[in-house]
């Protein structure tokens, strides 16, 4: 094999966390920084043409914007009794591949996490005791706190440029913002966007009801800004085409049209594309390990070793996973005995339509953006109160405008029509085609000790790799808050007057139906120690102090917001421990 | 090399029907042709003209708008079974094959093409059918995982861009006030509140002005 030229530092993976740690290192220092991305390069420039829903949306431009599942996938299985089968099409994960990665086509959804996520097990057990927790759970506190997380997140605001409205500014609570939301330093960097007519009818009807609507905060510019790096973007112009496409404005904050600027800039960083990385190598002695760098395929298909003397690895939960598995780093989790902690706490996004709806009136469901809408948090745990409720934690109802396109959208018929095809159906789903909408609910998941990751035995990727393996299921916390979100979503839906509601069809088993839940976490969580984390509180590996970790894989559960600005506030923190710390002096930071 | 095939309809039947040709043209057929040969990427003309019963059935031509037929989604069909879709290009097409539960995903070694193939030989006759027999068949077949094909490429074909074959002339769009990829809503989204707002629907290449290359011509 190969040995190539050392650098300083080599980040595996160019998406979102990867790329953002490139930029800050490569800025901030004249560190070499090489970027290890599989995917090819995207040019911004082009996305227009891709505002095709078939080839978009619906065939995803497998192998070219999201990850080619003919040579690697995940298997899936609910319970250590199944035997696990493969994802063989992309529907339930939809993996980003390229420079920006995921990062290109998610869909832009920015809240804070409640300041109690980070603590989510003293806090819990602080207000209900321990007795009351699920049986089996795993929950942990991340080793962080909000206090500590809130000037990052800040900066990660300010970075993105995030549009929305606050509801708390050092402890003053403001009308029209989440009032429930964490203390924040300051203002959102650029107003809320427009709020569409279904939004708008959720608002004043939850208004009416008692409960606090605000307007969802979004990585999609309500109007043109430009950050502290000088990268200006322009403000949405409510096309609809963001989940599943590149912004064509660059509206969308998406790291071609926000980080790539920068790198560009520096001599220091380079990027190499079509290279896919098979192992992390190390040096293991009895007192310390130290990573060496990694080996990859080339674009030519040559095995090589890439030395470095720091490795950062940013390729999302699941590779996160199997790379430590592949490599042999860390103690595999054990789901029988419960030692070793790769691959354990595995969760995902828990969201449903609580009640699907048909409203009287159109609803131009075309127009929006992806996140755009309005939500209210007066059911996330911290604010409702549990004690004589059959669940712990909690969630937010939500309705969004995100700008509907006809494949996937067409064909939801009320109970009352019989059939799926045919004459009747088709009569009915082309007259109701615009009147549909969802009350949706985004919920907490807890960790369980039976979710986690590991190396499948059966499945292989094209290099003859294990597959890795997720074994998943919905507990019993999720089944009783979904039938409470149900209710409630019910109850919204009638105070909007909704014409014809469905409710949730309850919780059943965790299945591969596409409903995206790309948002993975877990399985190099983050924590206060090494006996219960993969990595510490400034991602960095416990045992391999060369060696840091970004992206979902951190995240201990998965609390209501979506992760990604907290995966990007983790990263910038990191970037400072590194930068500020680390690089003066080599070694373990916690 | 495969025989070339044609669906062959008379002009009549299919007045200003838009096709394409397998260069990628599109021409348009007007009453007057007596008999158009449209070229056929993947099925042959009895399989063609089976697909086209099915899905009309599927999604019939009515008081509310015009069906499969009109909308060329046998065409659209045909176009994607021949193109890396229907191949499987990018399925993860491993083995074993084992018989999961359903909830986990489609689990089948075959390929869309590959079902359609053989599927529709059990359907040999079905496009003289009269309807309501047809309609029966289709009931029997409900359930599998071909029907689910079917019916999930009947609306796509109504709803796809027309530079993929279907949804000729917009008619899909324009039945259920989709305007396609429309560069901006600035102005309108926060207005037009319980009203029906319906831009004149207009293509991809038609917006932008550069032609798209489409999965199902990749190489």
């Amino acid at each position: 094999m190969k040995t190539l030229p050392a650098v300083d530092v080599v980040i595996v993976g160019g998406g979102w966390t990867g790329l953002l740690m490139a930029k800050e290192l490569g800025s901030r220092t004249p560190l070499s920084v090489v970027v290890l991305e599989r995917g090819p390069v995207h040019d911004p420039g082009e996305y227009s043409k891709e505002m095709d829903e078939l080839d978009g949306a619906v065939r995803k431009r497998s192998g070219i914007k999201v990850q080619d599942c003919s040579k690697e996938t995940a298997t899936l299985r609910r319970s250590e009794s199944e035997r696990a089968v493969p994802l063989r099409e992309l529907g339930l994960l939809i993996p980003g591949t390229g420079v920006g990665g995921a990062g290109e086509h998610w869909g832009a959804t920015s809240y804070r996490m409640m300041p109690e996520s980070f603590e989510v097990l003293s806090k819990t057990v602080e207000r209900y005791g321990a007795k009351r927790l699920p049986e089996g759970h795993s929950i942990q506190d991340w080793g962080v706190t909000y206090d500590e997380m809130e000037p990052f997140y800040t900066r990660a605001e300010a970075l993105l440029g995030i549009s929305g409205k606050a509801g708390n500014i050092r402890g003053k609570l403001i009308e029209g913002g989440n009032i429930f939301e964490g203390w924040r330093s300051e203002e959102y960097p650029t107003p809320p966007t427009t709020t569409p007519y279904f939004s708008s009818l959720f608002r004043e009807a939850t208004k009416s009801l008692g409960y606090h609507p605000f307007p969802a905060p979004v990585a999609t510019l309500s109007e043109a800004y430009t950050n502290a790096d000088g990268v200006s973007r322009p403000g949405c112009t409510y096309c609809g085409y963001c989940n599943m496409y590149g912004c064509m404005i660059g509206a969308k904050a998406q790291p071609t049209s926000l980080l790539l600027p920068v790198i560009k800039r520096r001599k220091n960083i380079s990027i190499r594309t079509g290279v896919w990385v098979r192992r992390i190598l190390h040096e293991t002695s009895p007192v310390k390990q130290r990573v060496q760098g990694v080996t990859y395929f080339d674009a030519s298909g040559a095995e090589v070793f890439q030395p470095a003397e720091i490795v950062v690895l940013a390729t999302w939960t699941l590779n996160n996973t199997r790379l430590l598995l592949l490599s042999g780093m860390g103690e595999p989790y054990n789901v029988k005995t419960g030692k070793g902690n790769v691959g354990r706490n595995l969760s995902v996004d828990f969201k449903f339509a609580a009640a699907r709806v048909w409203m009287e009136k159109p609803l131009n469901r075309f127009m929006g953006s992806a996140p755009t809408g309005i939500s209210i948090g007066d059911f996330e745990a911290g604010v409702l109160d549990n004690s004589n409720l059959a669940f712990l934690r909690g969630g937010m109802l939500r309705a969004l405008n995100s700008g509907y396109q006809p494949i996937a959208t067409f064909g939801p018929v009320p109970p009352s029509v019989k059939g799926t095809w045919g004459a009747e159906w088709k009569k009915a789903a082309v007259s109701l085609y615009d009147h549909m909408e969802d009350v949706r609910f985004d919920g907490e998941l807890f960790a369980y000790k039976c979710n986690f990751m590991d190396l499948d035995p059966t499945y292989k990727d094209v290099h003859g790799d294990p597959l890795i393996r997720m074994t998943m299921d919905w507990g019993e916390n999720e089944r009783k808050m979904a039938e409470f979100a149900t209710a409630k979503g019910v109850e919204v839906a009638r105070a909007m007057g909704a014409k014809e509601i469905i409710p949730f069809r309850g919780l059943g088993h965790f299945d591969a139906n596409p409903y995206v839940v790309t948002q993975l976490r877990g399985g190099t969580i983050m924590g206060k120690t090494p006996d219960v984390s993969v990595v510490n509180r400034y991602l960095q590996h416990w045992h391999a102090s060369n060696l840091f970790v970004l992206g979902g894989s951190v995240i201990p559960y998965a609390p209501s917001a979506r992760p990604t600005l907290t995966l990007l506030t983790l990263t910038i923190r990191t970037a400072d421990a590194l930068v500020d710390r680390y690089l003066k002096d080599p070694g373990p930071l916690a | 090399m495969r025989r070339r095939h044609f669906l062959t309809v008379s002009g009549g039947a299919v007045g200003g029907l838009l096709v394409y040709s397998l260069d990628g043209k599109a021409f348009r057929v007007s009453a007057e042709d007596k008999t158009v040969h449209i070229p056929l990427r993947f099925f042959d003309e009895k399989e063609a003209r089976i697909v086209a019963a099915a899905t009309e059935r599927i999604f019939p031509n009515d008081e509310t708008g015009p069906g499969a037929k009109e909308a060329g989604v046998v065409i659209y069909i045909d176009r994607q079974l021949a193109g890396p879709y229907g191949r499987d290009r990018y399925r993860y097409t491993q083995g074993p094959f084992e018989i999961a539960a359903s909830d986990l995903g489609y689990q089948g070694k075959e390929s869309p093409g590959e079902v359609y193939r053989e599927e529709l030989k059990k359907l040999k006759g079905f496009d003289s059918l009269p309807a309501s027999e047809q309609d029966e068949r289709l009931k029997q077949i409900e359930s599998t995982h071909f029907f689910s094909l079917l019916r999930r490429h009947t609306i796509e074909g109504m709803f796809c861009d027309p530079m993929h074959g279907g949804n000729i002339d917009l008619i899909g769009w324009q039945m259920v006030g989709f305007p396609g990829p429309r560069m901006s809503n600035r102005d309108d989204v926060g207005a037009h509140f319980g009203e029906a707002f319906r831009p004149r629907p207009a293509g991809l290449q038609q917006i932008i002005g550069i032609k798209v290359v489409s999965s199902e011509d990749e190489k």
